[in-house]
């Protein structure tokens, strides 16, 4: 599974970091999120479909390769 | 009822948390749910397509199996045969309901034409009136009116954007960072005028409060917003400035105090925009303002209402109050 972070969707709330702190941060300066791992491990998907569910820009997605 | 944001949230809440039953969404748009903070934004501005708004791909919405009614508005509710009464004429039966129909704008009297904004076709049809040197009057410098006016003066129109307040957002940000933005708008060219009352659009523009005639090629109004709650006018629930409901959000009708949870149970919760009062959500009675800084109520009402009605349904027919 790949993830997706539309970058100019985000809006910096940070509720994918609460939910996925393994595979998102946020930059210093603006609070946009980043993306650590673009292919986490199968044991963190859970998390990482907690913050697709969460962000209030629906700016992540996982796909499937 | 209602296939925007929380409506969305809702029915991927359920299906997360494992309710595999039929579930129904309804939605008066045409549209399949999209993100309406960018309206006012990046495609006011032609900066994205439409199509990048979508809150799921059809693949996801795919995945869901949802029953999807789209271009369909709900006209009543019939609480005792539980089933909502829509404008085909059909109507849709259900175990549980949740109102997520959200909010229209309020608009100005007058005969004149004004635009509005709050769908996606609202945002398409100022967009394709706005070009250099067109005259736009901008009535409310709200949110979604000083960004309407912002992005309207970056395409190079003449904007002219009134506010009744003495200064533009005041009693949301404070009369300090308010004057700072009144400051910015003057700066890009905006006419702001504050302290100005607005009596109504006419065939050449706005008529203010003292007679006076601001001369406009278009006009957006921009002063707030009403629950769409008429079709449950007729339906025996409390409906004040949106759906009145109790601390948990289930909805309140008959007998002053009386619950949807007590007896009979029919199970209807407000959600979203739609505004409910009284309960532990009251996030969800302040409207989602059209900015993109902060986590939307709306959806995280809607995620709370949907895992409830989700342990009603695995519990048994208890009460939920």
């Amino acid at each position: 599974m790949r993830v997706e972070l539309d970058e100019p969707k985000c809006v910096a709330s940070g509720q994918c970091v609460m939910a996925s702190p393994e595979v998102f941060d946020q930059r210093d300066d603006d609070g946009v999120a980043v993306l650590l791992a673009e292919q986490p491990g199968d044991e963190l998907l859970d998390g990482v479909r907690e913050a697709v569910a969460i962000c209030p820009a629906a700016a992540i997605r996982l796909v499937d390769q | 009822m209602g296939a925007s944001a929380a409506g969305l949230a809702a029915v991927e809440t359920l299906r997360r948390e494992g309710y595999d039953g039929t579930l129904t969404m309804i939605g008066a748009e045409t549209h399949a749910p999209y993100d309406r903070p960018p309206l006012s934004k990046q495609i006011l501005a032609s900066e994205w397509e439409h199509d990048r708004l979508a809150l799921r791909s059809s693949g996801d919405l795919d995945a869901l199996d949802l029953d999807l009614r789209l271009g369909t508005a709900a006209t009543g509710l019939d609480l005792e045969g539980r089933a909502v009464v829509l404008a085909d004429g059909t109507r849709a039966a259900y175990d549980g309901l949740i109102v997520a129909t959200g909010v229209r704008p309020r608009r100005l009297p007058g005969e004149g034409d004004a635009h509005v904004l709050r769908t996606l076709d609202d945002a398409l049809a100022l967009r394709d009136r706005l070009a250099e040197g067109r005259r736009l009057v901008v009535v409310g410098a709200g949110f979604l009116g000083a960004e309407a006016a912002a992005v309207a003066r970056g395409l190079g129109a003449e904007v002219t954007l009134l506010e009744p307040a003495p200064v533009p957002l005041g009693h949301a940000v404070g009369n300090e960072v308010g004057r700072v933005l009144a400051a910015a708008h003057l700066e890009h060219g905006v006419d702001l005028r504050t302290g100005v009352g607005v009596a109504a659009v006419t065939e050449a523009g706005v008529r203010l409060a003292d007679g006076e005639l601001v001369e406009a090629d278009e006009v957006l109004v921009a002063i707030g917003s009403l629950p769409n709650t008429e079709w449950l006018a007729e339906s025996g629930l409390t409906v004040g400035d949106g759906v009145v409901c109790d601390e948990y959000c289930e909805a309140v009708w008959g007998p002053p105090g009386r619950r949807l949870g007590e007896s009979t149970r029919p199970g209807t919760s407000p959600a979203g925009s739609t505004r409910c009062s009284g309960c532990r959500c009251a996030s969800s009675t302040v409207r989602t303002p059209p900015s993109r800084v902060w986590p939307s109520p709306a959806t995280s009402s809607a995620r709370r209402r949907a895992s409830r009605s989700l342990r009603c349904h695995t519990s048994g027919p208890t009460s939920t109050t």
